[in-house]
C-alpha cells in the first residue's frame, strides 16, 4: 500500500513539475471539443442533445496523450528499471500508476466541463454533483486498460499508432457508458435510467482494474 | 513435394461437409416462413459466426497457455487462432450486410450483434497488428498474449454495453428456434464450418511455429566485432 502511494505521489508530483505538459493536454482537449461545433454546425438543439459525446470524445482523445506520455517519462532513461527494483509487488506500480493517470483524466474533465457547458449551451438538470461520479468512474475505465496499454507500446517504434488501436475498441463499453450518463445528467434523467448506466461503468472498472493489474507483471518484465 | 498431413483430411472433409449442408439448405430445405429465400444464408451466416467464437476462444486459450508456460507452440497457437478469427469475423459483418440489405432495408445498423462483432474484429486486428510490430521473439509472446486475454474479457462487456443502448437483431439461432426441417442442414454446416476452420487454423500454426521457432533459436549477434572469434583453433 506504501509503494502504492508512493508511485502515485511519485507520478503526480513529475506532473506538477512539469505543469506546461499538462496546460498543453487541457489546450489539446479544448481544441478537439471546439472542434465539434464546425463538424456538426450551428444547430443549438443538437450540439446540446450531444454536448455529453463531446466531452467524452475530447478526453478519450486526450488519454492516448497523457497514458503516452506517463510511460514516456519512465522509459525515457530506463527510469521504470529502477521503480521495479524496488522491493515491492508490480500491482502497486500499477496501480499507482493508474490511480495517478485517473487523476489527471478527472482534472482534465473538470477544465473541460465549464468549457462544453459555455460551447454547447449544457446544462445539469439532475445537478452538477452527479457529473463527479461519472467523470470518476468514466476516467478509472479508461485509465487501467490505457495504463496497461502505454506499458506495453512504451518501447515500441509504432506507440503513437498502436496504444489508440489497441485502446479505441478495448474502451467502447466505458465510453458508451460515460456518454450516456453524462448524457443523463445534462438532460434530465426521468426514467431512472442512470444508475444502471452507473453500475455498467463500475463493472468495467472492477474487471479491467482486476485483470490489468494481474497481468501488469507480466508486461513491465519485458 | 509437399507432405500431405492430418489437417488437409480435416480441411477437405470440412468442404465435403459443407457441400452437402449448402445443398441441402439451398435445393432441399424450406425456404424460411419470413423472409423466403433469403433466409438460406442461415446456413453460412450461423456457422460463421459459432466457429468465428470458438476461434476467438481458442486463441484466448493459447495466450493463457504463453504466458504461463512461455513456449513457441502456444504463441503460433496465438498468431493461428486469431487469424482465423479474423477471417471469419470479418466474412460474417460481410455476410450479414448482404442479408440485412433485403431483410432490414439497410446495410448497417448499431444493434448489439452487429456492433459487438465489429469491435470484436477491431479489437484482434489490433492483436495481429501488434503481433507484426514486435521483433523480439520474447517480447512478442508476452504482448500478444496480453493483449489477446484483454480483448477476449471485452467481448461479452461490449455486447451487454450494447443490448442497452439499442436492440433489432433477433436471438442467436440454435437447433431450438429453427424449423426442424433446417436443423439437419444447418448442423451439418455448423461441423464443416468447424472442422474447415480447425484444418485452416492447423495449416497456419504449423507455419507459425516453423517460423517462430526459427527465430527463437536464432544465435544472439555478438556486442563487438572483438567477439566474431568464428574459428579460434584456426587463428591459433
Amino acid at each position: 500500500m506504501t509503494a502504492l502511494v508512493t508511485v502515485l505521489w511519485k507520478d503526480l508530483l513529475i506532473e506538477w513539475r512539469a505543469r506546461s505538459r499538462a496546460f498543453s493536454l487541457a489546450t489539446f482537449a479544448l481544441t478537439v471539443l471546439l472542434l465539434f461545433s464546425f463538424a456538426v454546425g450551428p444547430d443549438t438543439a443538437t450540439m446540446r442533445a450531444h454536448a455529453g459525446a463531446y466531452l467524452w470524445l475530447s478526453l478519450l482523445l486526450s488519454s492516448t496523450l497523457l497514458l503516452a506520455q506517463s510511460f514516456h517519462v519512465e522509459v525515457e532513461s530506463n527510469a521504470i528499471e529502477t521503480v521495479m527494483l524496488a522491493p515491492t509487488a508490480p500491482a502497486a506500480v500499477f496501480y499507482g500508476k493508474a490511480l495517478a493517470n485517473t487523476a489527471q483524466l478527472v482534472a482534465l474533465g473538470l477544465v473541460a466541463l465549464p468549457a462544453t457547458v459555455a460551447l454547447y449551451d449544457a446544462s445539469f438538470r439532475e445537478g452538477v454533483g452527479l457529473m463527479l461520479p461519472v467523470l470518476a468512474l468514466g476516467a478509472a475505465g479508461l485509465a487501467a486498460p490505457g495504463t496497461l496499454y502505454a506499458a506495453l507500446t512504451g518501447r515500441m517504434g509504432a506507440r503513437q499508432l498502436l496504444l489508440p488501436l489497441l485502446l479505441f475498441p478495448l474502451v467502447v463499453p466505458c465510453l458508451l457508458a460515460s456518454v450516456k450518463a453524462t448524457t443523463l445528467v445534462m438532460l434530465g434523467d426521468p426514467m431512472t435510467q442512470l444508475p444502471s448506466w452507473l453500475r455498467l461503468l463500475a463493472s468495467f472498472d472492477l474487471l479491467y482494474w482486476a485483470v490489468c493489474g494481474v497481468l501488469f507483471g507480466r508486461v513491465i518484465e519485458q | 513435394m509437399k507432405s500431405i498431413r492430418w489437417e488437409h483430411f480435416v480441411l477437405a472433409f470440412g468442404l465435403v461437409l459443407l457441400g452437402v449442408a449448402h445443398a441441402w439448405g439451398l435445393f432441399y430445405a424450406p425456404p424460411e416462413a419470413m423472409m423466403g429465400d433469403v433466409g438460406r444464408i442461415l446456413y453460412v451466416h450461423v456457422p460463421t459466426a459459432w466457429v468465428g467464437l470458438v476461434a476467438y476462444t481458442a486463441a484466448f486459450v493459447a495466450a493463457i497457455g504463453a504466458l504461463w508456460t512461455g513456449r513457441t507452440g502456444w504463441d503460433a497457437g496465438i498468431e493461428a487462432f486469431a487469424e482465423v478469427g479474423v477471417v471469419y469475423n470479418a466474412l460474417l459483418l460481410f455476410q450479414g450486410s448482404v442479408w440485412a440489405r433485403p431483410t432490414w432495408g439497410i446495410w448497417w445498423t448499431w444493434d448489439p450483434r452487429l456492433t459487438t462483432s465489429a469491435v470484436m474484429l477491431l479489437l484482434f486486428v489490433a492483436v495481429l497488428v501488434l503481433r507484426r510490430t514486435v521483433e523480439s521473439p520474447e517480447q512478442r509472446l508476452t504482448v500478444s498474449a496480453v493483449a489477446t486475454i484483454i480483448a477476449w474479457v471485452d467481448v461479452p462487456v461490449v455486447y451487454f454495453a450494447v443490448k442497452w443502448w439499442r436492440t433489432l437483431h433477433q436471438d442467436f439461432s440454435s437447433p431450438e428456434t429453427v424449423s426442424n426441417t433446417m436443423v439437419s442442414p444447418l448442423r451439418l454446416a455448423a461441423f464443416g464450418m468447424l472442422f474447415l476452420g480447425i484444418g485452416i487454423a492447423a495449416l497456419r500454426w504449423r507455419s507459425a511455429y516453423v517460423r517462430l521457432a526459427d527465430q527463437s533459436d536464432a544465435p544472439e549477434l555478438p556486442d563487438a566485432p572483438a567477439q566474431l572469434h568464428l574459428h579460434p583453433d584456426r587463428e591459433a
